[in-house]
C-alpha cells in the first residue's frame, strides 16, 4: 500500500437536523483498488460519497486528497480534485447527443467545438472498449448505454477517482459483467473507484477492499480476499435487538392468496418482479423483506390490479369459490375484499388527497354508495370521527386538511380506512415510516388485531427486528425473485439478511 | 403571366402578413426553449405595437421636418423591444422568482399588456387630437423596401427578393442567427439544457435562473417588435381599438406549428400569414370569412395530432416547458 492515500476521510460526520447520517467515519482510498462501500438502506453510504462529489458539506472531519486537506463545496470543486460521482439517477438530457451532453459542464471559453468533445469521447470510448457513439441521442440508448455516458463524462473532466453510486441496480447481469471489466481495467489503470453496494456477490467478485457502514456509523474495513458473506452480513446488519410485539398464533390460517409466477415488467421491458409464487394465508401475517426496490411495491400492485402483471393470483373469499384477480380492474379487486393501504415515499401520494379532509378521503372509498346524483356525507362522517376516536388521530376536525397533519396521523387515516372497509386480504408498504415508536406500535397492533378477525396480511417492512417480531412468515425479495419465504418464529436476522443479498438464491433458501 | 398576376401578389401579401408573426414566433421560441411558456405574446405585441409606433410618432413631432427614417426605424424597433422586454420581466418575476404558474402568468399579462398598450395608444390619440399617425414621407421607410428601384424592377425574382419592408429582412436574419445560436452556441446548447432538464443544467454549474430570465425578457423584447411591425406596416401606422386582432396567439400556436425551431418559423410565417389574408385573395362565394380566418389554428391542431402520433423525441416540446425550477433541499 501506498504511503499517501488517494482518498482520506478522518472522522467525518453529517447532521440532517436530529437525524445523525454519518457518525465520525474514518477511511482510506488507494490508486489501483476498487473499494466497496456496503450497509443496509439507510446507512450512510451514499450520503457519505455526496460529500466526496461535492453534493453535501461535512459538519465535523477533514477530508484529505493525495494527503493534502481540501474544502470540497461545489461538484466544480470535486473534479478539480481529479472526484467523479455516477449517481443513481442519470444526469443526461434526453434530446441531446452524448457530445452535447458532455460538452454541457464544460466551461471552456470561445466557441462551442462539438467535433473536438467528440474526438475526446472516441478516444476514452477506444482506450477502455465503451464503444459509445458521441452522436447518438440519449433517449435512443439503453440504460447501460447512459450509465457509461455517465462515466465518460466523468473520465473526460479528468477523474481519476471515480464513485459509483449502485451501479449494477439498473443492470442486466450480462451488462453488469461488462461494466466489472471496465472497472477492473480501469483499477489496473492506476485510478481509484469506489462503488457503492448492498449486494454481496458483486462485493465478491469485484472489490479489493470492503469497508461496512451500519446507521451512519463506521464498522469496519475488511480485504475481500480474507473475509465471506456471512461475515459481512453479520457486520451489515449487527446485532438483533428485542422489540415485544404481541403476537399471537395464528388461529385456522387457510390460503386467501394464491400466488403463482407473478411477473411485472417496467416500461422499459426490464422485469422488476420475476416469477413470484407464494400463499398468503387468511389469519397470519407475511412479511416481506428486501432492499428497497427489489420488487415490493410491483408485487403490491400487481395484486391490487394498478400494473399490468402475468401469472396468476387466485384469491379465495372465506368459505368461497376462488377467483382470479389478474385482469380485473382494481374496483373489482376491490369489491372483492383486497384492500391496499400502500404508503408509498410521498405519503399523500396514492392513498389520499391532501387538500381533502378525513371525511372526504373517507368517502373516497364509498362515493359509489350515494344515492342519486348525490354523494352520501353522513356515513363516511361517522366513519371518520370513529377512526379519530378510535386511533387517536391528531387533528382540530375531521374536515382539516389531510396534508396539515403530522406524518403519523396521515397514516393513521389511511390504515383506519382501510380496515374500516373489512377487507380479508390487507396490504401495506412501509406503513411505519418515519413514524415515532408509540405511533408504530399502533399500526403494528391494528395488524394484529386484523390478523386475529382471520384477514391475510401483508406486510412490506423495512427494519428486520419489526418483521421478525410482528410476522408469522417473511417473503424475502431480492431482484424482483423470491428468495425465500422463512418461519419469523425461528429464523435469524442473519438468515434473512444473506438472503435478501442473494440474488436468484431459491436453491436452498429456508422454507417454512 | 399567371403567376405575375396572381400567385406574386399572394406571396407578397403572405409575407407581409407574416413578419409580425416570425417576430413573435422567434422571441417565443427562445422563452419556450428555456422552458418558460409566455402566453402573453398578444399582451407583448400590444405594448410593442404601442411603443414602437409612439416613439416614431413623438420622434417626428419632436424633430419636424428634419426627421430621419432610418433614426426613425431604429427608435421603433428600440421602444417596441423594451416595451415587451418589461412585459415579460414582469412575468419572469413572478413564474421564475416567486414559481408562480406559468399558465395562468402568461394570460394576465395577455390581458395586462393588452390594456397597457391600448391605454399608452389612446392616450397618444386623445393628446394628438384623435388621430394618431405619422407622416407619408416617414412611413415609407417602414413600408418600403430599402434596395434600388432597379433590383426591385427585376422580373419575378425583383420582387420576390428585393421587395419586401426593412423588417423582413431584420426578420429573416434573426430566424436565422437565433437558429445559429440556439443549435451552435455554448450558451445555446446551455440553454436548450435548462428547459430540457434543468436539475442537469444545474448539475453542471449552469445558472438556471439568470438564462430564464434572461431568455425570457429577450425573446418577450423580440416577440414586442412583432407587434410595431404589424401596426407600422399592416395597419398604416394608425393606432385604432382593433388593434393586434389575435397576433400574439398565432404566434404561440406558430411556435408549435414550427416545433420550436426558428428556422421553421420563416417558411411558417409565410405560411400563416397566407392563410390569414385568403379570404381576402381567394374567396368563394359560399364560404363566411370566419371559416378562412381559422384556417391556422385548424393547421396547428393538426401538426399536434400528426407529430404526437409520431411521437418521436426531437419534436417534443422541450421537456420541462411550463414547470419551475428549485433546487431541492434534500
Amino acid at each position: 500500500m501506498e504511503a499517501v492515500h488517494a482518498i482520506e476521510l478522518r472522522h467525518i460526520t453529517k447532521r440532517f437536523g436530529k437525524v445523525v447520517a454519518n457518525d465520525g467515519i474514518d477511511l482510506t482510498l488507494d490508486r489501483g483498488e476498487i473499494l466497496s462501500l456496503l450497509g443496509e438502506n439507510g446507512s450512510g453510504k451514499t450520503t457519505l460519497m455526496n460529500m466526496l462529489s461535492g453534493i453535501y458539506f461535512p459538519d465535523e472531519g477533514e477530508i484529505l486528497v493525495q494527503g493534502k486537506s481540501v474544502s470540497i463545496r461545489s461538484p466544480k470543486d470535486a473534479y478539480e480534485n481529479g472526484i467523479g460521482m455516477i449517481h443513481q439517477h442519470y444526469k443526461l438530457v434526453d434530446v441531446f447527443t452524448a457530445a452535447e451532453n458532455i460538452a454541457l459542464g464544460l466551461h471552456a471559453k470561445g466557441r462551442l467545438d462539438l467535433k473536438q468533445v467528440a474526438a475526446g469521447i472516441r478516444k476514452i470510448s477506444d482506450q477502455y472498449g465503451f464503444g459509445i457513439d458521441p452522436d447518438k441521442r440519449i433517449y435512443n440508448m439503453s440504460v447501460s448505454e447512459k450509465q457509461t455516458v455517465e462515466i465518460i463524462k466523468v473520465l473526460y473532466r479528468g477523474a481519476d477517482i471515480l464513485i459509483l453510486d449502485e451501479p449494477t441496480a439498473v443492470l442486466t447481469p450480462q451488462e453488469t459483467e461488462r461494466l466489472f471489466t471496465i472497472l477492473r481495467s480501469m483499477r489496473d489503470d492506476g485510478k481509484a473507484i469506489v462503488i457503492i453496494t448492498h449486494k454481496l456477490h458483486e462485493v465478491m467478485s469485484l472489490s479489493d477492499r470492503v469497508s461496512v457502514l451500519r446507521k451512519g456509523k463506521y464498522i469496519g474495513t475488511l480485504a475481500t480476499a480474507q473475509t465471506s458473506p456471512q461475515a459481512l452480513t453479520d457486520m451489515m446488519v449487527g446485532r438483533a435487538v428485542r422489540l415485544n410485539i404481541d403476537r399471537p398464533e395464528p388461529m385456522d390460517p387457510k390460503p386467501r392468496l394464491t400466488v403463482e409466477n407473478l411477473t411485472v415488467l417496467d416500461a422499459e421491458g426490464v422485469k422488476r418482479l420475476d416469477g413470484a409464487t407464494f400463499t398468503a394465508l387468511g389469519g397470519e401475517i407475511l412479511g416481506v423483506a428486501g432492499i428497497a426496490g427489489s420488487g415490493q411495491r410491483e408485487l403490491l400492485e400487481a395484486i391490487a390490479g394498478l400494473c399490468p402483471a402475468t401469472g396468476s393470483v387466485l384469491f379465495t373469499p372465506e368459505g368461497g369459490a376462488p377467483t382470479q384477480l389478474i385482469g380485473k380492474t382494481p374496483m373489482q379487486i376491490k369489491q372483492a375484499g383486497v384492500a391496499m393501504a400502500f404508503v408509498p415515499e410521498d405519503r399523500l401520494g396514492m392513498g389520499l388527497v391532501g387538500g381533502m379532509g378525513m371525511t372526504g378521503n373517507m368517502m373516497l372509498r364509498s362515493w359509489r354508495k350515494g344515492r342519486g346524483a348525490f354523494v352520501d356525507r353522513r356515513d363516511p362522517n361517522a366513519l371518520a370521527l370513529r377512526v379519530k376516536e378510535e386511533l387517536e388521530v391528531v387533528t382540530p376536525s375531521v374536515e382539516f386538511p389531510v396534508r396539515r397533519l403530522s406524518g403519523g396521523n396521515v397514516q393513521k387515516v389511511l390504515v383506519g380506512r382501510e380496515i374500516a372497509s373489512a377487507p380479508s386480504v390487507l396490504m401495506s408498504a412501509y406503513a411505519v415510516r418515519g413514524l415515532d415508536i408509540n405511533t408504530s406500535y399502533t399500526i403494528y397492533h391494528l395488524m394484529t388485531e386484523q390478523k386475529q378477525k382471520g384477514v391475510a396480511v401483508i406486510f412490506v417492512g423495512e427494519d428486520l427486528d419489526v418483521l421478525l417480531e410482528l410476522c408469522d412468515r417473511i417473503l424475502v425479495l431480492c431482484g424482483g425473485q423470491v428468495s425465500g419465504i422463512v418461519d419469523a418464529r425461528h429464523a435469524t436476522k442473519e438468515e434473512v439478511g444473506l438472503l435478501m443479498t442473494r440474488t436468484g438464491g431459491k436453491e436452498d433458501g429456508p422454507h417454512a | 403571366m399567371n403567376i405575375q398576376t396572381l400567385l406574386l401578389p399572394l406571396i407578397m401579401a403572405a409575407i407581409i402578413n407574416g413578419t409580425p408573426l416570425l417576430f413573435g414566433t422567434v422571441g417565443e421560441i427562445l422563452s419556450e426553449k428555456a422552458g418558460n411558456l409566455n402566453l402573453g405574446v398578444e399582451g407583448m405585441m400590444y405594448m410593442g405595437g404601442a411603443m414602437g409606433l409612439g416613439a416614431a410618432f413623438y420622434y417626428e413631432s419632436l424633430a419636424g421636418t428634419s426627421a430621419n427614417g432610418i433614426a426613425a426605424v431604429a427608435l421603433a424597433l428600440l421602444f417596441s423591444f423594451l416595451g415587451g422586454a418589461a412585459g415579460a420581466l414582469i412575468y419572469s418575476f413572478v413564474t421564475i422568482t416567486l414559481r408562480a404558474n406559468q399558465n395562468v402568468t402568461g394570460l394576465a399579462l395577455a390581458i395586462f399588456g393588452t390594456g397597457a398598450g391600448q391605454f399608452i395608444g389612446e392616450y397618444m390619440r386623445v393628446t394628438s387630437g384623435g388621430y394618431v399617425s405619422i407622416s407619408l414621407e416617414l412611413k415609407t421607410f417602414f413600408e418600403n423596401s430599402p434596395f434600388p428601384a432597379f433590383l426591385q424592377d427585376i422580373p419575378v425574382l425583383g420582387p420576390l427578393l428585393f421587395g419586401h419592408n426593412i423588417f423582413v429582412y431584420i426578420g429573416v436574419a434573426l430566424a436565422v442567427s437565433m437558429s445559429l445560436f440556439l443549435n451552435r452556441s455554448r450558451a445555446g446548447l446551455c440553454l436548450r439544457a435548462v428547459g430540457e432538464s434543468p436539475a442537469t443544467a444545474d448539475a453542471a454549474g449552469v445558472n438556471v435562473t439568470r438564462y430564464k430570465y434572461l431568455a425570457t425578457v429577450i425573446g418577450g423584447g423580440i416577440s414586442a417588435i412583432g407587434g410595431m411591425v404589424y401596426i407600422t406596416t399592416i395597419a398604416g401606422s394608425v393606432w385604432n381599438h382593433e388593434g393586434l386582432s389575435g397576433e400574439g396567439w398565432l404566434a404561440v400556436a406558430l411556435v408549435i406549428f414550427c416545433l420550436w425551431r426558428p428556422l421553421n418559423a420563416l417558411w411558417g410565417s409565410v405560411l400563416f400569414g397566407a392563410l390569414m389574408i385568403l379570404y381576402l385573395r381567394l374567396q368563394l362565394p359560399f364560404i363566411p370569412d370566419q371559416l378562412y380566418k381559422i384556417l391556422p389554428y385548424v393547421v396547428t391542431v393538426i401538426v399536434l395530432i400528426l407529430t404526437s402520433l409520431r411521437s418521436s423525441k426531437d419534436k417534443q416540446p422541450p421537456a420541462s416547458l411550463g414547470a419551475a425550477y428549485f433546487r431541492e433541499e434534500r
